[in-house]
């Protein structure tokens, strides 16, 4: 069943670009009022992200060099290119290239400043891109294997009309997933570039040049992000109709707690930690995986 | 309101304090006080920072350095000086190298007085900074300069006085005083108080007419 551009995507495609920043703003909010809970505090309100937003916007507009802009508003152009084609269906492999290159245009931005911050904080970012990018590729290869096809809209057809999640057929990579899903959302232990919680070694990574309005892009491009990373999680455990897709969002969100609860309760590791265990748990897991599933068309 | 004032994120400086205030300012940030309830967040990072928070006086190593985060701070910015020694000086204001408060580096826009300043004062005192922060907001709308726009106040011989601080003959206005840090001065600062003891009154006597 491969996908056509039929009207009904170009919608699901507006709608999803359109509704992703709202979402991923909410959850940005929820995340710092659960975060605030676990730490015996009230917390801030969950518009709060909005009002950051709407703050940084109004802020004059001073940059260190102009390009700079360019680059992390092509950030946010392709995250959000590649956050629509998810949602309506499109192809999951270029979906992951799409994010690759986004992620390589952030590298360029930190990079772009000279400032020994932020190019330590684009190193790291680079890094980190290198640590995920192999569990991202193999799980794509793990829906190829069960379903023939890398278009999202055809997994989720045959999904529903098998009525098992790829989560039945994808079990380790399924785990392993979530595992580089924490160096994607940028957390810790794996909050390496960006020092989200204001970790004083490295100022504020790779954002520690950005101010304003092109913080404001960066924050936006990151709620995008995170909705999109929940919609792989979403991938691996919906079985398509009301029922499964209720399941599967309630599924995913108890995915983003528990990336929550891992954030608040695991100090950062060393740069050599997160690359090597994230390509042990790419070759073990989504390897073995692969194998099984491999070894099951070859005796069927 | 404005989103401005909703999420004013904070860097905060420490001159020359004695780092009581500095573990006051810290305080504010836990459980107990959780300025995140008001969006409130410590950046480390003057580019992303809206408020300055600034504890102990001004000496002549930390001059620049005070006057560098200040000017990579981003419109609209406000500054707090966080305890009596970022606000006059202090117990260190007769030292050789200090050169007095924050305000003698950089425009400050709000005094929150206290040896050391208590963490309401401190909240109170970036409450009313907000004020300010939107002022400073609403003059850039205009195409204004925003720190020329929003007046100060300013210490003058130990007593917290109003004034506009390109125009030191305006008295400003009264409210950008936190009311809950002025009960919070010592009470030898307090305007007609009397000194507990004539060593006090004479130690500010020789205070005032020394500068
Ligand atoms: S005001 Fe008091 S506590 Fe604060 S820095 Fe000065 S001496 Fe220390």
């Amino acid at each position: 069943m491969p996908i056509t551009s039929t009207p009904l995507t170009i919608v699901a495609f507006i709608a999803s670009i359109i509704a992703a920043p709202l979402v991923g703003g909410l959850l940005v909010g929820l995340d710092r009022i659960i975060t605030a809970r676990m730490q015996g505090r009230v917390g801030p309100p969950v518009l709060q992200p909005f009002y950051d937003i709407g703050k940084l916007l109004a802020k004059e507009r001073v940059t260190v060099s102009s390009s700079q802009d360019v680059y992390v508003a092509m950030y946010l152009v392709f995250i959000v290119i590649a956050t629509g084609l998810f949602f309506c269906g499109g192809n999951f492999l270029l979906v992951i290239l799409l994010v690759t290159l986004a992620s390589l245009f952030l590298v360029t931005a930190a990079f772009n400043s000279r400032s020994p911050f932020a190019e330590v904080g684009a190193s790291r970012e680079a890094l980190q891109v290198m640590a995920y990018e192999p569990m991202l590729l193999l799980t794509a290869a793990g829906f190829y294997l069960v379903y023939g096809t890398f278009d999202v809209g055809s997994i989720v057809s045959y999904a529903s009309l098998m009525s098992t999640p790829a989560i039945y057929f994808l079990p380790l990579n399924f785990i392993g997933f979530v595992y580089v899903l924490t160096i994607k959302l940028r957390k810790s232990p794996f909050d390496l570039s960006t020092s989200e919680h204001a970790h004083q070694e490295l100022v504020k990574g790779v954002t520690t040049e950005f101010s304003g309005p092109t913080l404001a892009f960066f924050e936006i491009a990151h709620w995008f992000e995170t909705v999109l990373f929940l919609g792989w999680v979403g991938l691996f455990l919906t079985w398509g109709g009301l029922v499964g897709t209720v399941v599967a969002i309630l599924l995913v969100l108890l995915v983003y707690f528990f990336e929550i609860w891992v954030d608040n309760n695991f100090a950062r590791v060393k740069w050599q930690i997160v690359l090597k265990s994230a390509w042990l748990v790419a070759l073990v897991l989504g390897g073995v995986n692969l194998g099984a599933l491999y070894l099951k068309l070859l005796f069927m | 309101m404005t989103a401005t004032s909703k999420s004013p994120w904070i860097i905060h400086y420490d001159g020359s304090s004695c780092n009581g205030c500095d573990i006051e300012v810290l305080a504010a940030l836990t459980p107990l006080y959780d300025v995140e309830r008001f969006g409130i967040v410590n950046t480390g990072n003057p580019k992303h920072a809206d408020v300055l928070l600034v504890t102990g006086g001004v000496n002549a190593q930390n001059l620049p350095v005070v006057q560098q985060i200040y000017e990579q701070m981003i419109e609209p910015k406000v500054v707090v000086a966080c305890g009596i020694c970022a606000c006059t000086g202090g117990i260190f204001r007769e030292c050789y190298n200090i050169l007095g408060g924050t305000d003698q580096a950089i425009p400050v826009d709000v005094y929150a007085p206290g040896c050391a300043v208590r963490p309401e004062a401190i909240i109170d005192a970036v409450v009313q900074g907000l004020g300010i922060l939107e002022a400073k907001r609403a003059a850039m709308r205009r195409g204004e300069d925003p720190e020329a726009a929003t007046k100060t106040m300013k210490v003058k011989d130990g007593v917290v006085e109003m004034t506009n601080w390109d125009d030191p003959d305006d008295p400003g206005t009264p409210a950008r005083f936190p009311e809950a840090s002025s009960a919070m001065l010592p009470t030898y600062f307090q305007p007609g108080a009397q000194a507990a003891s004539p060593e006090i009154a004479a130690a500010v006597a020789t205070m005032r007419g020394g500068e």
